[in-house]
């Protein structure tokens, strides 16, 4: 199976924007296309992540739409939605298409259109994912967050500012991404003290709504150079995605995300490495509980442990492991489709030297893009050509 | 349904309805293929039973249609010493008192299932209104009966 590279990236602004879905989708895609110097007709495959154009603008199509703006005619298109983790899937698609050598050259873009939408609007947008049995109830991604944050705290005795710290080391590392929607620390009183959305967690310990879009272009490892120096891409060396339950009161162990422990075995043995090999990673901290969830059902750290980890600064932008260097979606913002695609893209940034102020010593790194309540996964493992 | 909302005028009690497979297994709610593959062979009435709390939370901003706040609870059920299978959970809406207010609920507490005609407002929200039920069941402290 041929390895497959990363040679080109984008993100757009998150944020408010004016633009719409269709607008943002080509602003990203041309970029992208720029960055890694092709033209939209060198693309055979043309994936969209995106979750629910249709949902939230009335706009279904998108892939065809980005094929035509960006002349990337008469490559092959597919809108990828897999609801958040949308952006994850995508890069299992885009990188499918090419290791299977069905495409030399594929792009994939990831967006959504948001916030014209109220915040019970988009809420219920994102809860129709969810099962009837849970819908008729009102439940809500935030309330998932809000039930298994408790029963988080009480099983493993850990504090609720450790939840906080969370969103205090994230909103920092935002500060430090031009493309971020929040680029202002947050101190933990503030977190703390800000208004009760899912009891126990506050305002700020959750992502904003945004819209927003991020793009990636891909080819196989063997040609890389010649579109690219060799220090400017980057490697897909383990990938997996992995389903969990639709209902989640019917988990096993509801603190624990099967399918992160799924897609990242997948990933880990791909990849030949452990967890203790990555050097920087981007998690799905929609809610600050996440980040604990995900850290440690990758590994990184003992079940329970997660917490200790971001109290001791581990998981800090100097620390051992630094985790969502990008901001996350914390600070970064959330714009469900693009999500996935952005991670992979602070990823490359990472590895390819072109961080900025947040960049991180690293070979290897690792994103997990995380779609319902863990319903769906997809681990991205990447490593430097340095 | 719709003629018969009036709990003391309905003609079937309510089944807070899971399902039995052929490996002894139980799931709520019921899936077409049960746990390993197994084969339902059955229904069980949730309503029958007690269970405890495992965690719950109450949501300040709810969706078109839902109540505020929106106290959420997961309960797993105690289906007696016969039962070995995986854990039977539910997530449910905290049930109100006379007065109206939502019982106060902790991790660990003894609930029971009560059932409410309208959980949510069915079409003020995205999903289509004829595409599922919206009754269903509610969770109430034991002691407070």
């Amino acid at each position: 199976m041929e390895r497959v590279a990363i040679i080109g990236a984008s993100m757009t602004q998150f944020g408010q924007r004016d633009a719409w879905v269709r607008e943002l989708l080509a602003e990203a895609g041309e970029a992208a296309l720029s960055d890694a110097g092709i033209d939209g007709d060198d693309v055979e495959h043309l994936y969209v992540s995106n979750m629910a154009s249709g949902e939230f603008e009335g706009q279904t199509g998108v892939p065809n739409a980005l094929a035509h703006d960006l002349d990337a005619l008469p490559a092959y298109t597919a809108r990828i939605d897999q609801t958040s983790s949308s952006g994850g899937a995508g890069v299992y698609a885009a990188w499918q298409s090419v290791a299977s050598g069905a495409s030399d050259l594929t792009m994939l873009v990831g967006g959504e259109k948001m916030t014209h939408r109220t915040t019970a609007e988009a809420t219920d947008v994102i809860a129709s994912l969810t099962h009837p049995v849970e819908y008729k109830h009102g439940v809500t991604l935030p309330s998932f967050a809000g039930l298994t944050a408790r029963l988080y705290l009480d099983t493993y005795d850990a504090p609720r500012e450790s939840l906080g710290k969370v969103a205090v080391k994230n909103h920092r590392n935002g500060v430090d991404n031009p493309h971020a929607q929040f680029r202002k620390e947050v101190d933990l009183d503030t977190v703390l003290d800000s208004p009760m959305v899912a009891d126990p967690l506050r305002l700020y310990d959750f992502c904003p709504i945004t819209d927003g879009s991020a793009a990636l272009v891909f080819c196989p490892e063997s040609v890389a150079a010649e579109y690219v120096p060799e220090d400017e891409y980057a490697v897909i060396s383990g990938i997996g995605g992995a389903t969990d339950t639709h209902v989640v009161h019917e988990r096993a162990d509801p603190t624990t995300m099967g399918g992160v422990v799924d897609s990242s075995a997948i990933a880990y043995e791909m990849a030949g490495i452990g967890p203790d090999d990555v050097d920087v990673a981007e998690l799905h901290d929609m809610f600050t509980i996440l980040e604990f969830l995900q850290s440690e059902d990758l590994g990184f750290f003992e079940k329970g442990e997660g917490w200790k980890a971001v109290e001791e600064g581990v998981t800090d932008r100097d620390g051992d492991l630094p985790i969502n260097t990008s901001g996350g979606l914390k600070s970064k913002g959330h714009p469900l489709g693009a999500s996935g695609v952005a991670q992979v893209y602070e990823i490359y940034q990472q590895l390819t030297g072109n961080a900025g102020p947040r960049q991180v010593e690293a070979d290897t790194g690792l994103a997990c893009n995380v779609g319902g309540f863990g319903n769906c996964v997809t681990t991205t493992i990447m490593e430097a050509n340095q | 349904m719709s003629e018969q909302k009036s709990g003391t005028e309905r003609e079937a009690t309510p089944v807070f309805e899971a399902a039995e497979y052929d490996d002894g297994s139980i799931t709520y709610p019921p899936h077409p293929v049960g746990p390993n593959g197994s084969e339902r062979v059955g229904t069980i009435d949730l309503g029958d039973y007690e269970g405890r709390v495992i965690t719950w939370t109450t949501s300040m901003a709810t969706p078109p249609g839902v109540r505020e706040p929106n106290t959420l609870a997961i309960v797993e059920f105690d289906l007696g010493e016969g039962y070995d299978g995986p854990p039977v959970r539910a997530l449910g809406q905290v049930a109100e008192d006379a007065e109206g207010d939502t019982y106060a609920v902790d991790i660990g507490e003894r609930v029971e299932p009560v059932h409410a005609d309208e959980l949510r407002e069915p079409g003020a929200g995205i999903r289509e209104p004829e595409s599922q039920s919206w009754n269903g069941f509610r969770f109430r402290p034991v002691d407070d009966e």
